[in-house]
C-alpha cells in the first residue's frame, strides 16, 4: 500500500498506485456505468474530480487509439477502482490505462472496497477528497471556479459539410464531447466550434459567422454542449443564449448546455447531493408512455422550469428534470447525454429532432 | 386486449439435458406475477418435483403431458381468456405453435399473451429469420437451410468446410455440429434429420467470441437490455455448455452498444412482448478499414429466443432482475415503468441494471454416468446443471464457482487430473469438461498464453487471470512465512482455505484460524441492481474478500439457514429445490426467519422474494462457516437439500455450529457403509451380504461364495461408471481391470446382489426417534435399475400385507436406534416375504414432493415442525388408501448424449422425472410416459429379448397384448423364431453381425418402427455389442425404446388397454 485516499470528512483509506506517482486533489465522485472508461475518463464534465468506478474491474482492453477518446487527453484529476487490470486484451488496445495515466502524469489507484467508498458518497453527499502519493497535497473545490475556461477549446475550428446546402451549426464548446460533434455532422451539417465564450453576434445583433465560415449566411442553430462544474458560472455562454433566442435561433442544450439554456430563460439550477454519473438512467418523455436509458453526467440540475417552456423528460428514478422544451419557439435542452459514448444510442434521435426544426 | 381473468400457463415438463429449472424458476414468477393481478391461474405441467406445481402458486394443476392433444382438452375444460407460451422453455412453445396452426386456440378464443405467434414462428426458422435480418441490414452468418442431408452436402461443397450445422425447432443445440469433412456432416444430417424438418448449413466463424444480450420490451416499445454475457469459450462451445461471464469482460463501449442496439432494433422489429435473448458472433480480429472515422467491427447474429430461456434465469439471479415476473407483466398489457423494481424498492423496472461484481457460469457435466458416452463437449447441449459464481476479481467468481460444482476442486489448478503434457493439449484442442484444469495446468508446464489462446480460441484476457492464479500459487511455494498481505491476496483470487493448505502442509481448518486471527474474513454485499447508487432493501447477498464491511446486519438468533441443494446433476435435482424452498416457507410458521445459501441459477430457491436472506454461496464447509459466524443462526437445516448438504452435517457440528435435525454421528451411521451394517446386524435387520475387497483374488473367492451377479462399488474409478452388477468371473475380472481400481488404498466394495427382486421406497418423518409418517411405494422394474431411474407407484401395487408389516417394525427400529428428527428414506428389496435393507438416507429424498403431493399430506412441513419439538401429529396410519393410483416416471436424455448407452442399470442416467394420476397404474403410467415424450405405436413393434429365459418371463405376461396390438411385429433371429411358436406372427429382420440386408436399422431409418422393446441379456457379450448398436440407432432415430422387462410389458398392456382418445382430463385437486 503505497497511496491514501484522504476524504474531507475524515475518512482515511489505503491504496495501491499504478499511475503516477502524484498527488491529486478535487470532488471524489462515482460513476456506476460498466462499459467504455477510455470514453468516460476523457469526458470534460469530470474536470476537478476525482473519479470512484463501481465496476470493478478496469482495465481490460486496453486504451484505444486517441481519436477514439472524447477529448485529447484524460479529463479527471483522478481514478479510483477495485482491481485494476494491467492485461488487456483488445485489437484497438495500444496501451495499458496505467501507463495511459503515468503518461499524463495523473494518479490511477486500487482501492478494494469501492462500494463501501460508494454508499459513503451517497450517504454523504460529494465530498472533497485527495489522493496523496509521496507528497502531501490540500484540498480543492472544483466548484468554487470556472471549470468551464479550463476545458473549452481556445480556437475556432469550422468543419464545413461535404454538401454545400448543409446547414450551420454553431456549437458552443463547454468541454464538448467529441461525439457530440460527430453526431451533428454524421447528419450532413456544417459544425462551427467555438469557445464557451465566443459572442457571434456584433453589436447590432448580427452574425459574425462570415469570418468563419466566408458566407454571408447566418448560423442555423445554436448548440451548447456538456461541460463540468456550476453553470452559474458561465455567464458569457449564458448571455449569448440569450441573444440567440431573442433571435429566435432554434437552440439545443446537452448536460451543462440544458442547465445554461434554463438559466438564460430565466430558470433555476441546483446541486445534486451527489450526481448522476451512468449508463441505465430511464427517463421518461412527458405526456408519453415512453421511457428512454441514457448516460448521465452531472452534479448540478434544473430545479425550476422557466416559463414558456415544459417539462420534456423527467427521470424515472429520482423524479428529477431530465429536459426542457420551450411551448412554441424551438428551443430545447436534456441533461443527459444524446450521444452517449460511453453508454445507449437510444436517444440519439434527438439530433434528428433538433435539426428538424432547423429545416423547417 | 380482452379482459383476461382466467389464463391457461404452459409448463416444460420433466427436466432434460437443455431444458432444466430454470422454467420453474420462470414459471413460478410468471404465475406469481399474474395472481397479484386477481387473474386465475391453471397450469400444465407434469413435473410434480417443481414449486410451481405446488398448492401455494397456480389455482389449478394438471399433471398431465404438455402437448396439443391433451392441452386441447384441457383449454375444452377450462376455457381459460389468455394463454402463456414463453414460460415453459421450448416445449411448451412448440406446445403452443401446434395449437395456434391447428386452429385450436381461435376455436376456444384463447388469446395468446405476450409476444405474437407470428415473431415465435420467424424466430424458430432459421432461414425467415435470416431473411428478417438482412432486410434489417443486419448481418447473419452466410448459411443455407437443407430439407436433407443431400442438399446439406452440396451446401457445404459450396461453402467450403468446416461448417456449422444447427437445427430449428429445437432446444439446446440439438442436433447441430460443427463437421470439418462430408463424412462428419453426413453423421449430423442424418441424426438431425431424425428429429427436424429444416437445418441451417453455415459458415463456420473459427474462434469468433460469442456475446449475448437479454432483452425487454413492452407493447408501448419501451426496450431495455437487462443483461450482456460474454462466452469464455469461442461460438463452436454451445452457451449451455460455455463458462459465461456477466457483464461482457472485454468488449468496448462501441462492441457493447453497437450489439445492443441492434438487438433492440430486431426485437422492435418483431413486436416481443416480454422477454427475449438475441446472440452473437463478434469478430475478435476484424479486419481494419482505411477510413479513421469508421471503427472495424464484425458481427453477426446467431440466434434468437423469442422466451425465457436458460440465460434468463442467469441474468436474472446475476442482475438482481426478475425477468420472467416482468415479462409475465408486460405479457398483461403492463407499461415497464409501472413496475416498481422489487430488489431496490425504490426505482422502477424500465432500467438496466449496473453490477458492481461480476458472476461467472460453469455448466456442470455428469458424462460419466452415461455408458459409451463420448468425453468431449461442442455445439449440442450435453451439460446437466449449473452454478454461478460471484466476486469482484474475475479469479474469485471463478473459482469460487468451480467449487460450487460440487465435483471436489478446490480451484482451476487440480493437480493429477492429466497423465502427461500431451493429453493437456490434446483437452485443449478437443474440449471437455476439464478444460479449464488443462488451461491452468498448461499454463503451469510453460505453454504460452498466445499458443492457448490458439488452440482454444479463448480470450487471452481470461488467460492471463488465470495465469494470475497460476503464479500466485507458484510464488507461495517460495515464501516463508503465510503473511497476512499474502494470504489476504490469495482470498482476492478466490483460493479456499483447504488449497492455501494442502500448498502450505496445514490443514484448511488452521489456515481458517490463522486469517481469522490476522483478521482477514470477507466481506457481505448486496446484489442491489444499481451498484450502490440507491440504498436497497435487498435481501439478495454474496461474500467477496475483495471489500471490507457488510451491507447487512446479523439476524442472529432469528434466523434459520437451510442449505440449498448446489448445481443440478444427475441423482440431485429440482425435487431438493422443492424440499428447500417449501421448509423455507414453513419456517414462518415458527417464527424464524429464513436464510438460504445456494449457487445454482435455475433455482427458485435463489429466486429474490423466497427466503428473508439469501446467500448466492457455495455450499462448501468454509463458505457456510463463514456465514455462520456472521448471522450467529438459531441453527442450520442440512437435510433438504439432497445430499450436498447432507455431506456437510459431520463438519459443521465439530465446528461447533447448531443443527436442526439428527445428529451428525447419526447421519454418519447410516452413510459408513461399514458402521450401517454394524448397524443392521445389530438391529437384526436383514442386508445383502457384501464385504470390502483389496485383492482381486479375494473378491473374486467371495463373488462365488454368495453366488453372482454381485454389485461392485469401487472407492476410485479409471473412468467412466463407477458402479456395476457383475453376472459372471469374466465380467467382474474385466471391470476389476479395466474400469476400477483395486489395491491397499482403493478398497473395492462387493454386494451379492438379489436378482428379481422388488425395490420398495419409504419416505418417512420422525421426531426424537418416533416415526409420524411412514409412507410405502413400489419400484415396477425389479432392483438392479437405480431408484432415480425407476417407475415408482403410489399406492404400492404388488406389495404383501406381510412385507408392509415388516417394513413397518423395521422403519420404527430404525429410527428409534438413530433418534431420528425431521425426513428420511429407508429404501430395502423385498422377494417372498424377505426384505432386506439397501440403504437409508438421513435426509429428504427424491420422493418427497411426489409423496407429498399424491397423499395430499406436506411431509416436508411436518418434518420442518419436527425440528422444532412440537411434538407434531402422526399421519394417519393407512394413508396408502387412495381412490386413484399415481406414477412416477424417469426422463431420459439419452439422445443428447452420443454414443451413451441407454440401458438401465445401478448407475443413475435420468436426467428429471415426471408424474402422472389415473384412475389405475395403467391410466398413470401411460400418461407419464406420454409426458416424458413416448410415442403411443402406430407403424410397427420391433422386439429383441436376450436369453432364453427372459424371452419365457416376457412372453408368459405380453402374449395376450401382443395378440391384441394391431400392429406389425418386427424381430431378430431367435426372438423371431420363439414368438413364432407361439402363434405371433412375426417379421424376421437381421442383426448387424449377420450382415444381411435389411437389418434392424435400415427399418429404425425406414420408418417402419415407432417402438423398440430390447431386453439385454448380460451374459452375452455380443449380444451386448450388437444389442448396443440397435438401442442407440433407436435414440439416434427418435424412437421409443424400452430395455426393461417389467416396464416394457406394463407399457403393452397401457396402450392395448387404454385409448389415449377416452384417457380422463383431471385436475389435480380432482383426485382426492
Amino acid at each position: 500500500m503505497n497511496a491514501t485516499l484522504q476524504l474531507k470528512d475524515g475518512i482515511t483509506l489505503e491504496a495501491e498506485s499504478f499511475g503516477a506517482p502524484v498527488s491529486t486533489s478535487g470532488e471524489v465522485v462515482f460513476s456506476t456505468g460498466m462499459m467504455g472508461y477510455p470514453e468516460g475518463l476523457t469526458d470534460p464534465s469530470f474536470k476537478g474530480q476525482i473519479l470512484v468506478l463501481t465496476y470493478p474491474l478496469v482495465g481490460n482492453y486496453g486504451v484505444p487509439n486517441k481519436n477514439l477518446w472524447e477529448a485529447d487527453r484524460l479529463m479527471v484529476s483522478g481514478l479510483i477502482v477495485s482491481n485494476y487490470i494491467d492485461t488487456p486484451s483488445h485489437f484497438q488496445s495500444q496501451n495499458s490505462l496505467a501507463k495511459w495515466f503515468k503518461n499524463e502524469k495523473l494518479p490511477l489507484i486500487q482501492i478494494k472496497d469501492t462500494r463501501g467508498l460508494t454508499q459513503h458518497i451517497r450517504e454523504k453527499g460529494s465530498l472533497l477528497g485527495k489522493i496523496s502519493i509521496n507528497k502531501p497535497i490540500g484540498y480543492y473545490d472544483p466548484n468554487k471556479e470556472n471549470l468551464v475556461k479550463q476545458v473549452s477549446i481556445k480556437n475556432i475550428s469550422y468543419l464545413p459539410s461535404t454538401n454545400k446546402k448543409a446547414k450551420t451549426i454553431l456549437l458552443l464548446d463547454c468541454g464538448a464531447k467529441r461525439n457530440i460533434i460527430n453526431s451533428l455532422r454524421k447528419r450532413n451539417v456544417s459544425v462551427i466550434v467555438a469557445p464557451w465564450d465566443f459572442d457571434p453576434f456584433t453589436k447590432k445583433g448580427e452574425s459574425k459567422i462570415e469570418e468563419i465560415t466566408g458566407s454571408k449566411k447566418h448560423f442555423d442553430g445554436l448548440f451548447i454542449s456538456n461541460g463540468p462544474g456550476d453553470p452559474t458560472f458561465v455567464t458569457k455562454t449564458i448571455t449569448t443564449i440569450k441573444k440567440s433566442m431573442d433571435l429566435k435561433i432554434p437552440t439545443m442544450g446537452i448536460c451543462l448546455g440544458h442547465q445554461l439554456l434554463t438559466l438564460a430563460a430565466g430558470g433555476e439550477t441546483t446541486k445534486l447531493r451527489y450526481g448522476h454519473r451512468s449508463q441505465n438512467q430511464p427517463c421518461i418523455m412527458e405526456g408519453s408512455p415512453r421511457c428512454y436509458i441514457t448516460t448521465q453526467n452531472h452534479g448540478f440540475a434544473v430545479n425550476d422550469i422557466p416559463s414558456n417552456f415544459k417539462k420534456w423528460f423527467t427521470n424515472a428514478n429520482d423524479g428529477t428534470n431530465e429536459g426542457i422544451i420551450h411551448t412554441k419557439l424551438p428551443f430545447m435542452s436534456v441533461q443527459f447525454h444524446p450521444e452517449a459514448t460511453p453508454g445507449p444510442y437510444d436517444t440519439e434521435w434527438l439530433f434528428d429532432f433538433y435539426l428538424e426544426k432547423i429545416k423547417s | 386486449m380482452k379482459d383476461i381473468k382466467k389464463v391457461l400457463v404452459l409448463g416444460s415438463g420433466a427436466l432434460k439435458i437443455g431444458e432444466a429449472g430454470e422454467f420453474d424458476y420462470s414459471g413460478s414468477q410468471a404465475i406469481k406475477a399474474l395472481k397479484e393481478e386477481g387473474i386465475e391461474v391453471v397450469l400444465v405441467n407434469p413435473n410434480i418435483a417443481t414449486i410451481q406445481t405446488s398448492k401455494i402458486l397456480a389455482d389449478r394443476v394438471y399433471f398431465l403431458p404438455v402437448n396439443p392433444d391433451f392441452v386441447e382438452k384441457i383449454i375444452d375444460k377450462e376455457r381459460p381468456d389468455g394463454i402463456f407460451l414463453s414460460f415453459g422453455g421450448q416445449t411448451a412453445l412448440n406446445c403452443g405453435l401446434d395449437l395456434f396452426n391447428q386452429g385450436i386456440l381461435k376455436r376456444y378464443n384463447v388469446q395468446v399473451l405476450g409476444t405474437p405467434v407470428s415473431t415465435i414462428e420467424l424466430t424458430e426458422d432459421r432461414q425467415a429469420f435470416a431473411d428478417h435480418l438482412h432486410k434489417l441490414d443486419i448481418s447473419t452468418p452466410v448459411s443455407k437451410p437443407a430439407y436433407n442431408t443431400k442438399d446439406a452436402l452440396a451446401i457445404a461443397q459450396e461453402l467450403g468446410y468446416p461448417v456449422m450445422v444447427r437445427s430449428g425447432f429445437s432446444l439446446g443445440g440439438q442436433g447441430s455440429g460443427i463437421a470439418k469433412s462430408e463424412k462428419e456432416l453426413k453423421d449430423i444430417s442424418d441424426r438431425a434429420f431424425s428429429f427436424v424438418k429444416q437445418i441451417l448449413v453455415e459458415k463456420y466463424l473459427h474462434h469468433y467470441k460469442e456475446v449475448e444480450y437479454e432483452v425487454v420490451r413492452d407493447k408501448f416499445d419501451n426496450c431495455v437490455t437487462v443483461c450482456n454475457m460474454e462466452n469464455m469459450d469461442p461460438l463452436g462451445i454451445h452457451t449451455g455448455e460455455s463458462i459465461v461471464i456477466a457483464p461482457s469482460q472485454t468488449l468496448t463501449n462501441y462492441e457493447y452498444h453497437s450489439l445492443r442496439s441492434i438487438a433492440i432494433k430486431i426485437v422492435r422489429s418483431l413486436n416481443v412482448v416480454g422477454e427475449c435473448n438475441v446472440q452473437f458472433a463478434l469478430n475478435p480480429k476484424p479486419q481494419t478499414v482505411d477510413d479513421p472515422e469508421k471503427i472495424p467491427f464484425e458481427y453477426y447474429v446467431i440466434e434468437m429466443n423469442a422466451r425465457l430461456s436458460r440465460s434468463s434465469a442467469l441474468a436474472s439471479k446475476a442482475t438482481g432482475y426478475p425477468l420472467a415476473y416482468v415479462a409475465a407483466k408486460l405479457a398483461l398489457g403492463k407499461n415497464l415503468t409501472e413496475l416498481k423494481n422489487k430488489v431496490t424498492k425504490t426505482t422502477q423496472f424500465c432500467f438496466e441494471p449496473a453490477l458492481d461484481y461480476l458472476t461467472v457460469k460453469i455448466p456442470r457435466w455428469d458424462l460419466n454416468k452415461f455408458k459409451k458416452a463420448e468425453n468431449t463437449i461442442g455445439s449440442s447441449m450435453k451439460s446437466v446443471g449449473e452454478v454461478m459464481g460471484m466476486g469482484r476479481t474475475f479469479e474469485e467468481a471463478f473459482q469460487k464457482a468451480i467449487r460450487m460444482l460440487d465435483l471436489d476442486f478446490e480451484g482451476v489448478i487440480h493437480e493429477s487430473l492429466f497423465k502427461d503434457d500431451d493429453q493437456i493439449k490434446e483437452q485443449l484442442k478437443r474440449p471437455t469438461p476439464n478444460r479449464m484444469f488443462a488451461i491452468a495446468h498448461a499454463l503451469i508446464i510453460g505453454i504460452t498464453v498466445e499458443e492457448i489462446y490458439e488452440l482454444t480460441g479463448i480470450d487471452p484476457w481470461f488467460l492471463y487471470r488465470i495465469d494470475n492464479i497460476v503464479q500466485q500459487e507458484k510464488a507461495l511455494k517460495f515464501k516463508k512465512k503465510l503473511t497476512k498481505e499474502i494470504l489476504l491476496s490469495l482470498k482476492q483470487i478466490g483460493t479456499s482455505d483447504k488449497r492455501i493448505g494442502s500448498l502450505t502442509n496445514k490443514t484448511g481448518l488452521e489456515i481458517r484460524e490463522l486469517r481469522k486471527n490476522y483478521g482477514i474474513v470477507p466481506a457481505i454485499l448486496q446484489i442491489d441492481t444499481l451498484a450502490g447508487e440507491f440504498p436497497a432493501q435487498t435481501n439478495y447477498l454474496y461474500l467477496t474478500y475483495n471489500a471490507n464491511h457488510y451491507d447487512v446486519k446479523p439476524l442472529k438468533n432469528k434466523g434459520v439457514i437451510v442449505l440449498g441443494s448446489g448445481p443440478y446433476r444427475i441423482g440431485s435435482s429440482v425435487e431438493f429445490d422443492w424440499t428447500s424452498v417449501t421448509t423455507v416457507m414453513r419456517l414462518k410458521d415458527h417464527d424464524k426467519k429464513s436464510i438460504v445459501i445456494n449457487c445454482n441459477p435455475e433455482t427458485v430457491s435463489t429466486d429474490y422474494d423466497i427466503s428473508d436472506r439469501l446467500y448466492f454461496e457455495e455450499l462448501t464447509f468454509e463458505r457456510i462457516a463463514d456465514i455462520y459466524d456472521f448471522e450467529k443462526s438459531y441453527g442450520i437445516i442440512v437435510s433438504m437439500g439432497g445430499q450436498t448438504p447432507n455431506n456437510r452435517a459431520k463438519a459443521l457440528k465439530a465446528y461447533g455450529a447448531p443443527l436442526l435435525g439428527t445428529d451428525p454421528d447419526n447421519i454418519d451411521r447410516a452413510e459408513n457403509r461399514t458402521r450401517f451394517s454394524a448397524l443392521l446386524d445389530e438391529l437384526e435387520i436383514t442386508q445383502p451380504p457384501w464385504d470390502s475387497f483389496t485383492t482381486v483374488t479375494k473378491a473374486m473367492s467371495f463373488s462365488k461364495k454368495v453366488g453372482f451377479p454381485v454389485l461392485i462399488r469401487p472407492s476410485y474409478v479409471l473412468s467412466g461408471q463407477s458402479m456395476k452388477i457383475c453376472h459372471s468371473e469374466k465380467e467382474l475380472r474385466d471391470f476389476l481391470g479395466e474400469v476400477a481400481s483395486i489395491s491397499q488404498e482403493y478398497p473395492v466394495t462387493i454386494s451379492k446382489f438379489v436378482e428379481d427382486a422388488k425395490e420398495i421406497e419409504v419416505d418417512c418423518v420422525a421426531e426424537k426417534g418416533i416415526v409420524k409418517a411412514l409412507v410405502v411405494s413400489e419400484h415396477i422394474e425389479h432392483a438392479g435399475v437405480h431408484s432415480g431411474d425407476a417407475t415408482v407407484a403410489q399406492p404400492a401395487q404388488r406389495i404383501y400385507l406381510e412385507t408392509l408389516r415388516k417394513i413397518r417394525l423395521i422403519t420404527k427400529s430404525i429410527a428409534k436406534e438413530l433418534a431420528i428428527t425431521g425426513p428420511f428414506n429407508i429404501q430395502c428389496l423385498a422377494k417372498g416375504n424377505n426384505v432386506a435393507i439397501i440403504e437409508v438416507n438421513l435426509r429428504a429424498s427424491r420422493t418427497f414432493p411426489f409423496i407429498s403431493k399424491v397423499i395430499g399430506t406436506n411431509l416436508i412441513e411436518m418434518a420442518t415442525d419436527a425440528f422444532f419439538g412440537k411434538n407434531i401429529k402422526p399421519l394417519n396410519g393407512n394413508i396408502s388408501d387412495l381412490d386413484f393410483v399415481a406414477v412416477k416416471a424417469a426422463q431420459f436424455s439419452f439422445a443428447r448424449i452420443a454414443g451413451a448407452d441407454p440401458t438401465l442399470g445401478v448407475e443413475m442416467a435420468s436426467t428429471g422425472e415426471v408424474a402422472c394420476f389415473g384412475d389405475d397404474v395403467e391410466e398413470a403410467f401411460l400418461k407419464a410416459e406420454l409426458s416424458v415424450g413416448v410415442k403411443i405405436p402406430k407403424k410397427g413393434v420391433f422386439i429383441s429379448i436376450g436369453g432364453e429365459v427372459n424371452k419365457y418371463k416376457f412372453l408368459e405376461e405380453a402374449i395376450n397384448y401382443l395378440f391384441s396390438l394391431d400392429l406389425p411385429i418386427f424381430a431378430t433371429d431367435k426372438t423371431a423364431k420363439f414368438l413364432h411358436r407361439y402363434g405371433i406372427p412375426v417379421k424376421r429382420v437381421y442383426k448387424l453381425y449377420e450382415t444381411k440386408t435389411p437389418n434392424v436399422i435400415d427399418y429404425f431409418k425406414s420408418g417402419k418402427i415407432d417402438l423398440v422393446i430390447n431386453i439385454p441379456d448380460q451374459d452375452v457379450e455380443r449380444a451386448i455389442n450388437d444389442g448396443y448398436l440397435i438401442r442407440r440407432a433407436a435414440i439416434d432415430n427418435n424412437l421409443a425404446v424400452f430395455t426393461n422387462q417389467q416396464k416394457a410389458i406394463l407399457f403393452l398392456k397401457a396402450i392395448t388397454e387404454k385409448k389415449i382418445e377416452t384417457l380422463p382430463i383431471k385436475a389435480w385437486d380432482e383426485y382426492k
